[in-house]
C-alpha cells in the first residue's frame, strides 16, 4: 500500500513539474537561438560556402543542431575550431581542409571587361563598377572568399597573399620564439 | 624644495649607467650619406607623401602630409634630392618595412625660408594646428602627436601641467644634456603649453640624480620670470612613466581606460617643449633629435642627429668597440634589440646602445616560476604579473584582462627582478598584439557580416520588387483584355477611378503639349498643314501601336 502511495506522489510530483517546465518554456521562450549567435559569433563571415552550407549562418545553426564537424571552415582555421570546441565542449580535430594564409582578390583592371559578374557573386559587395567599365576592389572590405574568381568570364581577377606587416605584426610567444644557437656559443659551452 | 611628494607602488633601482654620457657636450652629428625618412613616425594616420623620386627638397621641407587629426607631417631632414619614395627597414622590433622618402643629402643643409609663428596672435586651434604641421610629436618615446594633447578637457578644470625631465630608464641623458644646455628654449615652449592649457600650476619632475639639469631649469625658468615649479624626484625607475610622474608629483592615479586630461593633468617631455618652441619662435619643424650613443662603445656622447640617419653610422660616431654585436633602441629596461642596424633614426629614438655579450651577458634559461611575488612588489601598476605570465602562456587572453593586462606599461622591472629570468614582458606583449589582433578580427568580421546581411535584404527587395512589377504587368494585360472582349470598362469602382484619373492626366498633358506647340505652326501655308496632320495621323498610329505592347 505505501509502495504505491510513494509512487502516486512521485507521478504526482512529475505530473506538476513538467507541467510547470512545459508553461515555462512557452511563457519564457528565448527569441533566436543563443547557441547560434555565439557559434556565429566564432565563425568568420567570410560567406565562401566553404563548410558546405551557403554561408556562416546556416553552417552555425548545422553545428547547433549537432548535425555538422566543427572543422569545416577553412577561413576560421585551426584556432577557429579550437575556439568552437571550446564553446561547445567538443572534441578539437584537425581542420577538414588545407589552411589558405589569409588574401584579397585583386581585378586586373587593364583585362576586365565591365561584365558585372564578379559585382553579383561578391557577397559582401566589396567589388564597385558598373556594366562596361572597369571594376575594381575594395581591399579592405574583401574578407577573401574566392566566390568572384569563377565568373569571371576573362579571368582577370586573383587572389593576393596579405603578408605581414608593421601594423598587423605581433610578438610570437616566448617558448616558440627559438633561436638557432649561434656555432660559436656551442663550442664555449662545451670548453 | 619644500612640497611633498607622492610615492608610486614598487619600482627597482638598476645600474643608471649615465655618467659615461654626460662628460661631453651636445655634438651634432655629420650629414651621413642618405637619409631614410619614415613616413609613419607618430601614434595615428601614416602621413601621406608629397614628394616623388627625383625632387630637390630644402631642409625643413614637407615631405609628408599628416592624415587626419591624429598624426602629425613629416619633413626633409637636410636639402638634396629625393632618390624614391619606398619600403624600407624600420626601427621596429619585426624588422618589417614601411614607406619611406629616402633622401641624398647635397652637403649644403640648405633651410626652407622659416617664418616664425606669432602665438600671441594666433588663435589656440592655429597655434595647435601649426605644431601638427611643424611635426611635433612626443619625444620622450610615445610619439603621440603633441597638438592632440593641446586641448584642455571640457568637463574637468587643467590643474597641473607635468613636465617630464625625469630619464628614468639607464644609459639616457639626452634629456639631461638638453636641460643643461637649452633649458631657456625648454622652457619658453613649456610657456607655449600653458597658454594652450591654461593649468593652474606647473611642474617640472627631474630625477635627483641631474642636479645641473635641475638647477639650469631653475634658472631659466627665474630669467624667463616664469612661476614653474623644479621639483627633484627621488631616483626610482619608472619614476620618468607619465602615470608615475603625475602620480610622484600629484598624487592622481591615472586608470588604464582614462586619459589623465580627464583627471585635469597632462603631461609632456621636456624635449616636446623644446621642439615645440623651436616651431613657434624660429619656424623649425622637427627634422633632427638629441640621442644618446652608449654601451660598448669607445666615447659615448649625446648627439643631433637628423631623422633618418641610418643607425649604424650614428653608432660608428660613438666608436664601437669591436665585440659590439646589435644596437638596442630606447634604454635596456623598455627598449629593443634592433633586428637590422641599418634602421634610420626616428622621432622615438631617444638612445643607442652598442650591445655586446659583455654587457648584456645572455640570460640563463628559463625556469619555471616559483611564486615568490617579487615581480608583484615591484611592478608600479600593483599587478601581478605571475598571475598575467601564465594565463598569457597558456593563450588565455580574456583572463590577461580581467588581470588589466592592458594597464601594464612593460617598464620591465618584473622581468628585472624574476629570479626563474621569466620574459614576462615578452608574454605580455605577446598577450597584448594578440588581443589586438583578434580585435581586428572580430570587427573585420562584424563589417563583412552586416555588409553580407545588407547586400541579402538588398536581394530579396529587388526580387519582390520585381516580382510586383511582374505582377502588376500581368493585371493590366487581364484587365486591358477583359474591356478588349467587353467593350466597356471594367466593372470595378476602383478601377473605373483609376482609369478616370489616367485619362485626365492624359488629356491635361495633351492640352499641354497642344499649348506649348511652337509658335510658327500657326501660320502655315495649307500644303504644310496637309504634310503635318499626316505626320501626326502617323505618330498617333504608331502611338497607338506602342501600347498595345505591355
Ligand atoms: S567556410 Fe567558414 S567562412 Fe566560409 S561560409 Fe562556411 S563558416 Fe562562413
Ligand atoms: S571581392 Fe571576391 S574574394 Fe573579395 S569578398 Fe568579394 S567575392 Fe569574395
Ligand atoms: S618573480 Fe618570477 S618566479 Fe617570482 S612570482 Fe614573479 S614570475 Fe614567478
Ligand atoms: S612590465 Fe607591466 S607587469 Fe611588469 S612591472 Fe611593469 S607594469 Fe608591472
Amino acid at each position: 500500500m505505501e509502495i504505491l502511495l510513494a509512487i502516486a506522489i512521485m507521478a504526482l510530483g512529475a505530473v506538476v513539474l513538467g507541467a510547470a517546465l512545459g508553461f515555462a518554456s512557452v511563457k519564457f521562450k528565448v527569441e533566436g537561438d543563443p547557441l547560434v549567435d555565439k557559434i556565429e559569433a566564432i565563425l568568420p563571415q567570410t560567406q565562401c560556402g566553404q563548410c558546405g552550407y551557403p554561408g556562416c549562418k546556416p553552417y552555425a545553426e548545422a553545428i547547433a543542431k549537432g548535425e555538422c564537424d566543427i572543422n569545416r571552415c577553412p577561413p576560421g582555421g585551426t584556432e577557429g575550431v579550437q575556439r568552437l570546441a571550446d564553446l561547445l565542449g567538443r572534441e578539437v580535430k584537425p581542420l577538414d581542409a588545407e589552411e589558405k594564409p589569409k588574401a584579397v582578390a585583386v581585378i586586373d583592371e587593364n583585362t576586365c571587361i565591365g561584365c558585372t559578374l564578379c559585382i553579383q557573386a561578391c557577397p559582401v559587395d566589396a567589388i564597385v563598377g558598373a556594366a562596361k567599365q572597369m571594376h575594381t576592389i575594395i581591399a579592405q572590405q574583401c574578407t577573401g572568399c574566392e566566390l568572384c574568381l569563377p565568373p569571371c568570364p576573362v579571368e582577370c581577377i586573383s587572389m593576393q597573399p596579405i603578408g605581414e606587416n608593421i601594423e598587423n605584426w605581433k610578438w610570437k610567444h616566448p617558448i616558440l620564439a627559438i633561436k638557432p644557437v649561434p656555432p660559436a656559443v656551442h663550442a664555449k659551452e662545451a670548453a | 624644495m619644500p612640497m611633498n611628494l607622492f610615492t608610486f607602488k614598487g619600482g627597482v633601482k638598476p645600474p643608471t649607467h649615465k655618467t659615461q654620457s654626460v662628460g661631453l657636450p651636445i655634438a651634432v652629428a655629420p650629414l651621413p650619406s642618405r637619409l631614410v625618412v619614415p613616413l609613419h613616425q607618430s601614434i595615428g594616420g601614416t602621413p601621406q607623401p608629397v614628394v616623388a623620386a627625383g625632387d630637390k627638397v630644402l631642409k625643413g621641407q614637407l615631405v609628408g602630409e599628416a592624415d587626419g587629426w591624429i598624426s602629425a607631417a613629416v619633413h626633409a631632414p637636410t636639402s638634396g634630392t629625393v632618390l624614391e619614395v619606398g619600403p624600407h627597414v624600420q626601427p621596429h622590433p619585426s624588422g618589417l618595412d614601411a614607406p619611406c622618402v629616402v633622401i641624398a643629402p647635397d652637403g649644403q643643409d640648405r633651410w626652407i625660408e622659416r617664418q616664425p609663428f606669432d602665438h600671441a596672435a594666433a588663435s589656440p586651434d592655429e597655434t595647435r594646428r601649426h605644431l601638427q604641421r611643424s611635426g611635433v610629436v612626443g619625444l620622450g618615446g610615445a610619439v603621440f602627436p603633441t597638438h592632440g594633447k593641446l586641448t584642455p578637457a571640457k568637463s574637468v578644470a587643467m590643474a597641473e601641467l607635468v613636465i617630464n625631465g625625469a630619464e628614468c630608464e639607464p644609459f639616457i641623458t639626452c634629456d639631461d644634456l638638453l636641460m643643461r644646455e637649452r633649458a631657456d628654449d625648454v622652457v619658453r615652449g613649456i610657456g607655449i603649453f600653458r597658454d594652450l592649457l591654461q593649468p593652474q600650476k606647473v611642474l617640472i619632475g627631474i630625477e635627483d640624480n641631474k642636479p645641473q639639469a635641475a638647477a639650469a631649469m631653475r634658472a631659466a625658468v627665474a630669467a624667463a620670470g616664469e612661476d614653474f615649479a623644479v621639483i627633484e624626484v627621488p631616483t626610482l625607475y619608472p619614476a620618468g612613466g607619465a602615470k608615475q610622474l603625475i602620480r610622484v608629483l600629484t598624487g592622481k592615479e591615472v586608470p588604464a581606460a582614462k586619459r589623465s586630461t580627464d583627471l585635469g593633468v597632462q603631461c609632456f617631455n621636456v624635449a616636446t617643449a623644446y621642439t615645440a618652441w623651436r616651431a613657434i619662435a624660429h619656424g623649425e619643424p622637427v627634422v633632427s633629435r638629441l640621442v644618446t650613443v652608449a654601451g660598448n662603445v669607445r666615447q659615448a656622447r649625446n648627439y643631433e642627429v637628423p631623422i633618418g640617419a641610418p643607425m649604424d653610422e650614428v653608432l660608428a660616431l660613438a666608436g664601437p668597440q669591436p665585440d659590439t654585436d646589435g644596437i638596442v633602441m630606447g634604454g635596456p629596461m623598455m627598449g629593443f634589440l634592433v633586428p637590422d642596424s641599418r634602421a634610420p633614426v626616428v622621432k622615438a629614438t631617444n638612445c643607442l646602445i652598442a650591445h655586446s655579450a659583455r654587457l648584456f651577458p645572455p640570460k640563463a634559461p628559463e625556469m619555471p616560476c616559483i611564486r615568490c611575488g617579487a615581480c608583484a612588489e615591484v611592478c608600479p601598476h600593483e599587478l601581478q604579473p605571475f598571475e598575467l605570465y601564465w594565463f598569457a602562456r597558456a593563450k588565455n587572453f580574456g583572463k590577461t584582462q580581467e588581470y588589466a593586462l592592458f594597464d601594464c606599461i612593460e617598464c620591465g622591472c618584473c622581468s628585472y627582478v624574476c629570479p626563474s629570468r621569466i620574459p614576462l614582458v615578452h608574454y605580455f606583449r605577446f598577450a597584448k598584439s594578440e588581443i589586438w589582433a583578434r580585435e581586428r578580427e572580430k570587427n573585420a568580421a562584424d563589417e563583412a557580416k552586416a555588409r553580407y546581411e545588407f547586400k541579402q535584404w538588398r536581394d530579396e527587395r529587388e526580387k519582390a520588387e520585381k516580382a510586383e512589377r511582374l505582377a502588376k504587368a500581368a493585371a493590366n494585360q487581364v484587365s486591358r483584355k477583359a474591356a478588349e472582349a467587353t467593350g466597356e470598362a471594367p466593372a470595378d469602382a476602383e478601377k473605373a477611378a483609376k482609369t478616370a484619373a489616367i485619362q485626365a492626366a492624359m488629356e491635361r498633358a495633351k492640352a499641354q503639349r497642344e499649348a506649348a506647340q511652337p509658335k510658327n505652326t500657326e501660320s502655315l501655308t495649307p500644303e504644310q498643314q496637309q504634310a503635318t496632320a499626316e505626320i501626326e495621323a502617323r505618330r498617333a498610329a504608331a502611338h497607338l501601336g506602342d501600347s498595345e505592347q505591355p
